[in-house]
This record gives structure tokens, sequence and C-alpha cells, in this order.
């Protein structure tokens, strides 16, 4: 017969320690991530100024204070925008045509296949694709192009596999609430599955995007480095915010080391403002709002 | 503008699973219809294979005839998408588009169809809104989003949204087995004031239901799990719920079984 008990000693114990073990982990988990923006923000702010975000390091001497980032941030604004412009279109549609017209086919599983062995391809790889067959092979110049196509391959399997989970997260009573008001599966998916998982997809983007901005070896491999500004991401090299972390902080001077905490600090910042402006949108564009 | 719907020899799988077989029967325009039968005896697949929806589940098919006023459903070059423009459904569980206000939710049919004029699409939302009778309670707040009304009312904006459209027939797949009495009592209402215009079709758990609004009732049965579901008999509903022809449909009506 069973009777109700309380609750054991032996029981509350082991309670209490898996507890305790939970806020350990966190607390292991959290201690890099504040000890790293602590550094950087600490060790950045001394050369974030205006200066730094306006001029670059055209003219600057080895052991010379000023010079700044402006080359670098735009070459890191428009190689992400275009590695964007490249994958994230792909990307959608390969999610879509996993979702809603694969059927779990051949073509969807091996699809699925080699998305799983993108993911896998190390940042290096991707940069010594785009040397030897853009650069090499086809005899292109170094650009900001031929690094947004490195990032591109990076970025395509994460936006591939947050947009297909989020567009299987759409319940199909809408797909089929829309297929039974007369409305073709294209128009079903373009007008209720896609605004439905829009959110999703933003933030999924955004992780993406967020990976690859940090991204230096391909980058090395494909923009080459520049001290000067270049606007145009198809002609010459550029800079780009990762690389000029990379190349200050090998030099042997303060000032360098100053700078590259900044510009360190900066690509923090515009990742994160980008994640802010993409919840902003995500926010506008979301049903609950206006209730 | 309702129409008839003639069934013959009719067949559904799910791959090779026979879910229901060789079923035949009239419905009849301007008439409510009932269905009624144990869970998985394919009441509502056959009622998805009356709009062809039944084929968008991966590796479904259907063999035999629908015909709708003689022309047949399923017809070697008949478009799946138009026969659901002229066949509404409504399904068991509320189910609005949630990035939608109420007035977008029933102007969609209308908008992803093709291109309407501003006057003539807010004349349908409210023409459409009276007549799923909910146009009392939201014209105020056509702009607020469908899933935050109730479950009755978000029924019968899934009711809006389907008559948006102006079906002949309106397929109606449990339509209050998540609602309370009172909202299944509007939507009660409801059919009987649509019977006018409309063939309807209802998929129903609920004997007193079927008593109450259908003119016709069908009682489907399988003879064992596994094996296809069947009609039973189908005849008008005041001699099926007091003098059926069947043992089975009896015991069921009786609440002796399902």
């Amino acid at each position: 017969m069973t009777t109700i008990q309380h609750i054991s000693t032996g029981r509350r114990l082991k309670d209490r320690m898996v507890q305790g073990l939970v806020y350990l982990a966190f607390a292991l988990a959290v201690v890099p991530l504040v000890s790293v923006l602590w550094l950087v923000i600490s060790n950045g702010l001394a050369r974030f100024d205006m200066t730094f975000l306006t001029h670059s390091m055209r003219g600057i001497g080895a052991r010379d204070v000023g010079g700044g980032a402006y080359h670098a941030i735009i070459g890191t604004l428009e190689q992400v925008l275009l590695s964007s412009l490249i994958s994230v279109p792909i990307g959608l549609l390969t999610a879509i045509y996993l979702v809603e017209y694969g059927n779990g086919g051949r073509l969807s599983r091996a699809i699925s296949f080699f998305v799983d062995v993108m993911t896998g391809i190390p940042s290096v790889v991707a940069g010594l694709f785009v040397l030897a067959f853009w650069i090499l092979f086809l005899g292109m110049p170094y650009s900001g192009f031929a690094g947004a196509m490195a990032l591109s391959i990076l970025m395509m399997p994460t936006v591939v596999r947050s947009a297909e989970e989020m567009l299987r997260l759409v319940p199909d009573d809408l797909r089929e609430a829309s297929y039974a008001l007369g409305v073709a599966k294209w128009r079903t998916i373009l007008k209720v599955v896609l605004p439905t998982a829009f959110t999703g997809i933003v933030t999924g983007v955004m992780l993406a995007v967020a990976r690859v901005a940090g991204e230096t070896a391909p980058l090395l491999l494909t923009v080459f480095f520049t001290d000067s500004i270049n606007n145009d991401p198809f002609s010459g090299p550029q800079m780009g915010l990762p690389l000029y972390v990379f190349d200050q902080a090998a030099r042997p001077n303060d000032t360098a080391i100053d700078r590259a905490w900044t510009g360190a600090l900066t690509l923090i910042l515009i990742v994160m403002l980008l994640n802010l402006v993409a919840r902003l949108i995500a926010w506008w564009r979301s049903p609950a709002r206006g209730r | 503008m309702s129409k008839q719907i003639q069934v013959s020899g009719l067949d559904a799988y799910y791959g090779s699973h026979k879910a229901i077989e060789d079923v035949s029967m009239t419905i009849e325009p301007r008439s409510i219809t009932a269905f009624i039968g144990p869970s998985g005896c394919g009441k509502s697949t056959f009622l998805r294979t009356l709009n062809r929806m039944h084929e968008v589940i991966p590796g479904a098919r259907v063999e035999g005839k629908v015909l709708l006023d003689g022309d047949d459903l399923y017809g070697g070059n008949v478009e799946p998408v138009s026969v659901r423009r002229m066949i509404g459904m409504v399904f068991q569980r509320p189910n609005p588009f949630p990035t939608m206000s109420i007035y977008d939710n029933v102007a969609a049919g209308l908008r992803l169809n093709g291109r309407i004029s501003k006057s003539r699409l807010d004349d349908t939302v409210e023409e459409s809104l009276k007549g799923a009778n909910l146009w009392n309670e939201v014209k105020d707040r056509l702009s607020k989003p469908g899933a935050g009304l109730s479950g009755g009312q978000q029924q019968r904006l899934c009711i809006a949204r389907a008559i948006a459209v102006k079906p002949q027939v309106l397929l109606m797949d449990e339509p209050c087995s998540a609602l309370d009495p009172i909202s299944t009592l509007a939507i009660e209402d409801l059919m009987a004031k649509l019977k006018d215009d409309y063939t309807i079709v209802i998929v129903t758990h609920n004997m007193q239901q079927a008593a109450r609004v259908s003119d016709r009732t069908a009682f489907f049965n399988l003879a064992e799990q596994g094996k296809p579901g069947k009609v039973i008999e189908m005849d008008e509903t005041s001699r099926m719920f007091t003098n059926p022809s069947h043992k089975a449909t009896e015991d069921y009506i009786t609440g002796r079984f399902g």
C-alpha cells in the first residue's frame, strides 16, 4: 500500500547538490564572458574617440600615436553586408526547399548532409578555397568581395540550419488553412509561412552575421592588408576589423596595442548594434504588437 | 450558389495503408450533412478528400470519383487549388493566421488570390464577419491580431475567412470540439443560417450536435483497428436517430460503443 510520504533527507540533499552544481556551471560560463568584456572595455576605452572612428592608418608611423580604424570599419561593414547578400537568399531558399518541397527525398537528404559538412569547414579552409579558386586560378585581385565570398561560405550553413528550424516550427495548421482558402503553395509560403517565421529567421541571420564578422583567417587570405581607406569592395585590398586587431596587436608599440584593443571593442559594439537592430525589426514585425 | 456533391467508389490511402474504402454518397445542396462514427474510422479523411486536402499529406492519395454538380474533382487536368477555392474548410482547432489582424485574416483568401479594390475588400470583410455573427464583437478592433480573440471568436473568424472567398461548399471538421457550450451554440446557430446559401458538411463526435443541426447523417465505422473505414449507413437524421436500419448504428448512437 502506498501512503503520502515526506521528502526524504537524501532527496533534499541531492536536490541541493544538483542545484549547487547548476549554479557553479553557470558561474563558470559567465566568468570568461565577463572577463573578456572587462578586458576589452577597460583597455579599449583609452583610444575610443572620434579620431579612431574617422581616421585610417595612412601615414601613421610605427611609434606615432593617433590613427584609427575607419578603413577597417568600412571594410568589415561592406564585407559582412556583401556576404549576407550572397548567403541569406541562397540559405533561405535552401531552407524553404528542405522544409516545403524536399519531403525527405534523396536530394533533400543530400543537401542536408552537405550543409552539415559545410558547418564543419574550418574558416581558414574557406579562405584558402577562395584564394585558390578566385585569386590564383581566375586571376582576380585581392578585394573585399573575395573576402565576402569566403565569409558567405561560412555563413550559409548557419543560415540554412536556423531558417530550416524556424520554418519547421510553423504549424501545418496554418499551411492547411491557407490551402483551404484556395491559395497556391508558393503564395502560402510567401504570405503565411515566411511572415510567421520571420522573427526567428532574422535572429538566425544575425547569429550568422555575428559569427562571420569576427573571422580573421579567411580575410587574411582574401582581402589582404591595407592602411588606407578603400570604399570599393570590388577592387584592391581592403581592411577588416579582425584583421586590424590582428595587425595592430602584432606590432611592438604600446600605441598599436591600444589601437588593437579599441578595434576589438568596436567590433563587439558593431555586432551588438546589428543585434539590436535585428531585435527592433523582429519586435516591429511581431504579431503580438498592438494587442 | 451551393452545389451538390456526388461521391462514388472512393478509396483513400496514407502510403500503403487504406484509410477508407468504397465510399459512395450524395450530399445535397442547401443542407447540412453530418458524419458521425468512432475515432479513426476515416470521417475526417473522407471530408478532406472532398476538397483535395487529403493529398497535401506526403504519400496520401485517393482513388474514385467526386463530382461537384457533375464535374469530377479528381479529373485529369483539374487544378487542386481551384477546387479548394470552391470548397472551403473549417478546421478542428481555430487557426487564424498569427501575423495578421482580424481584418487581414478575413481578407486573406481574397488578397492572396489576386488584386481586389480596397472598397470591395472592406465590403466583403464586413459582410463575411456579419455572416459569421462576429461583426458586432470585433468591428471596433479590426486591426488587432486575430490570435487575441477567444477560442469561440477565433473559430467564427475562421468561418468568416472561409466564407469570404464565396465557396460553394463548406466543410467543417469538428468545428466545436475545442469550444465551450456557449460558443458551440453560436456556431450551431451560424450553421443553421449558412445552410440557406451553402452546402455544409460537418464531422462531429457529438451525437446531440449531429441530431440538432444536420438534415442527413452518415455513420462511418471500421471492422477492426487497421482495417479501412466504411460508410455503414446514411439517411435522414431524424430516421437515423430514431429508427436506424443497422445494429451497429443503433449501438453507436445509443452509446453502447465508441
